[in-house]
């Protein structure tokens, strides 16, 4: 994109807002965020990634776009996991590994169960207005 | 087929042993009794950070969170919230009893947790600059470009109250003010990320999770001080937050937030990356402005402070990153919002690397003025393996300890000074019955004696002889002068260093031996280690009448030292252990003791 004015630029963020507001990625409905910061990358989030495209390639959903964040904070439980499906409470997994993400896919996203044992509570309110969720 | 409603139960250590499980099993025996199972799904979460408040159940969609339940709750819940609908008022958390929060109205709070500066860490991506727009991103930059007069800036930065929070705490708005008012054509703005304190990685997560709001503030403030260069001095053993930098200035140049004419304002201002090796000493902001200029890093005496002559003698405003990144909210949202969160003279929140021997260790953002009770206990969900609190370090090893004693004591800048601690950058770390408190404090000694640039006797010197005399303690030939030592030598240090790095090296040590005299007493004179860290006072026995003789220690021990027949109790050849402890370790019958 070329360089904005400032009508570009609000412009661009209302299209964002929307499109968050929507859950429209690029066509997808449904988001499975992963947290890669340093931490959790060291704990695993690399091959957490790669399990999602796999899992969701082999059930042949297409309808999930997954994306990467920074650190939750919530180190203890890493990697995290942020799976958003419509009709479904948006929900952090921790502690996730190659199994746990065979859980998530055929489980939550496919079934619209939550996975045991794995939920964990977003550590704060969101202080962003419109922020999308 | 979704569920209409999901019943989330706490499963931390903390509800677990007030009855959650049971609380559980009652809920899903009343949604069978009442006829909903197949319309609700019932789980158990990890800790919710508020156990004060436990047990907890919180229910979705609604979002309704219900606190202190207790096991005969459960048909109440189910019949009223998930069969009728309606919330049960009785057990719902009331947000008048949180007073810290109940001035920041139209935000639904029950987490003790609050995050401005970690707003976005978990909720964009990091490389993509539109979902960082979306988020309200850059609409601070174009509100001062457009609107406000670097005057009205400075105006509202003081209105916020917000202040450095690297260390010392200074109040940003002067910082700017002076460099706003420093006589110069070229002035600089500098982002210090030089984060080195052991256990801290609060600005590495926040540069990892949200670049933009650091890139933002900075043009921010050369808008307001007048300067058109940026430089962020960051360690170089932070490959992934250089990435996610350079990625996100290269995002805000093509769009046009960064470099030449900025959202068509005729203002110019752009920034460059500057590695440094990893001194921790680099932190210190003379040294880290010496560095970016291709010198040695080491620190010059203040004054002249950067804000009148910094980076190549020119005016310069050097802020860190967490303070950075408090300055687009501050815009947006008005000081004088910023300025309700915190206490009278520390506004707003501090963001801490919580580690060490707490449960739930993390990065926590929290209001000023909330204790450190909260915080290990609620956010950190307490001591893990059921071991007993020893102390809490914070600020590095510029800092101290704190003790039980004073863990209802409000965090902010002035209380944890008078307990003899610091603010500093924002390390935790969590200690247990376990630690040694002279092994700590010698730990840290190590590590600024490692990291002291030299330029300076009081620290060079200083820092050396007082790690030779803990040295001396942890081997048990301390002596009762050692102590006057210590406090002589420390004071000396606090006196006559060049720079912050020397005159707070001593706290650790002053700081563990005002709480815990008894330990450095037990070191010296009855040449015992009460926790059995320091290798030279213990010996490892195992007990006959505990011992069945299994030989598993004998075979782990990697030197050989255990001897012994079969079903026959082991000893221990003292000259040849060298106590390592894999024995007791091994030992599944507790025979292994240390002396």
């Amino acid at each position: 994109m070329a360089k904005m004015t400032v009508e570009d630029l609000r412009k661009l963020r209302e299209k964002k807002q929307n499109e968050l507001n929507k859950r429209d990625i690029n066509g997808k409905d449904c988001q499975v965020i992963i947290g890669m910061g340093t931490c959790g990358i060291a704990a695993g989030a690399k091959v957490v990634l790669d399990t999602f495209l796999k899992v969701l390639d082999e059930h042949k959903i297409t309808n999930v776009a997954v994306t990467q964040t920074g650190c939750m904070g919530l180190c203890y439980v890493e990697p995290t996991v942020e799976v958003l499906v419509p009709g479904m409470p948006d929900t952090i997994y921790g502690k996730v590994d190659a199994d746990t993400v065979r859980k998530i896919v055929v489980q939550h996203i496919i079934d619209k169960k939550l996975v045991a044992d794995h939920v964990y509570d977003r550590p704060s309110a969101d202080i962003i207005k419109n922020g999308g969720r | 087929m979704a569920f209409r409603n999901y019943i989330l139960v706490c499963g931390g250590t903390g509800c677990e042993s007030s009855r959650a499980d049971q609380i559980f099993k009652n809920l899903i025996a009343e949604c069978e009794a009442q006829g909903v199972a197949d319309e609700v799904q019932i789980v158990k979460t990890g800790c919710f950070g508020f156990c004060e408040q436990g047990p907890i159940v919180k229910i979705l969609p609604e979002d309704s969170f219900y606190v202190q339940v207790k096991p005969e709750d459960a048909k109440e819940l189910v019949a009223e919230h998930i069969v009728k609908g309606r919330e049960v008022k009785r057990l719902l958390y009331d947000k008048e009893k949180s007073a810290k929060h109940a001035q920041v109205e139209d935000i639904k709070f029950y987490q003790k947790q609050f995050r401005i500066v970690l707003r976005n860490c978990g909720f964009i991506d990091p490389e993509n600059i539109d979902e960082y727009i979306a988020r309200e991103g850059y609409e601070a930059l174009e509100k001062v470009l457009f609107e406000m007069t670097p005057d009205d800036v400075i105006e509202e930065m003081k209105t916020a109250g917000l202040r450095g929070r690297g260390g010392a705490g200074f109040p940003t708005w002067m910082k700017w003010n002076f460099t706003k008012q420093a006589e110069g054509d070229v002035k600089y703005v500098v982002c210090n990320a030089d984060e080195g304190d052991p256990g801290a990685y609060m600005d590495r997560s926040t540069l990892e999770g949200d670049p933009h709001s650091v890139l933002e503030a900075m043009t921010i403030c050369g808008y307001t001080i007048g300067a058109h260069q940026g430089y962020i001095y960051i360690r170089a053993e932070y490959p992934l937050a250089i990435h996610r930098l350079e990625v996100a200035m290269k995002q805000a140049r093509e769009y046009g937030l960064l470099g030449k004419d900025i959202l068509g304002s005729g203002f110019d201002f752009d920034i460059e990356i500057r590695l440094g090796a990893g001194a921790f000493v680099c932190g210190e902001e003379t040294a880290l402005l010496q560095s970016i200029e291709g010198h040695r890093g080491m620190p010059t005496p203040r004054p002249p402070f950067p804000a009148v002559k910094g980076l190549w003698g020119k005016p310069t405003v050097i802020n860190n990153v967490e303070t950075w990144a408090n300055v687009p909210v501050i815009i947006t949202k008005g000081g004088k919002w910023f300025s309700q969160i915190g206490t009278a003279d520390s506004k707003g929140t501090k963001v801490f690397a919580l580690t060490g021997k707490v449960c739930n260790s993390g990065l926590v953002e929290v209001p000023m003025g909330t204790t450190l009770r909260e915080i290990v206990f609620d956010i950190g969900g307490g001591i893990a393996h059921g071991k007993k609190f020893k102390a809490v370090q914070t600020g590095g090893p510029s800092g101290g300890v704190i003790t039980e004693r004073d863990l209802d004591t409000p965090i902010d800048y002035a209380s944890l000074q008078r307990i003899g601690s610091m603010m500093g950058s924002g390390g935790m770390i969590v200690m247990d019955e376990d630690d040694c408190i002279v092994d700590v404090a010698k730990f840290y000694l190590n590590f600024t004696v490692d990291e002291s640039c030299g330029k300076c006797a009081p620290c060079r010197i200083g820092g050396r002889s007082l790690c030779n005399i803990l040295e001396k303690i942890t081997r048990g030939s301390g002596t009762l002068e050692d102590i006057d030592r210590i406090n002589e030598i420390g004071l000396a240090m606090k006196k006559g260093s060049l720079c912050a790095l020397g005159q707070t090296s001593p706290n650790p040590v002053l700081s563990t031996l005002k709480y815990f005299p008894e330990e450095y007493m037990a070191h010296i004179v009855d040449k015992k280690c009460p926790s059995g860290k320091c290798k030279k006072l213990i010996s490892f026995e195992i007990n006959p009448a505990k011992c069945i003789g299994c030989t598993a220690c004998a075979r782990k021990c990697p030197v050989g030292a255990i001897t012994g027949e079969k079903k026959q109790p082991h000893t221990i050849n003292p000259a040849v252990c060298i106590k390592c402890g894999v024995c007791k370790e091994t030992c599944k019958f507790g025979a292994v003791e240390i002396h």
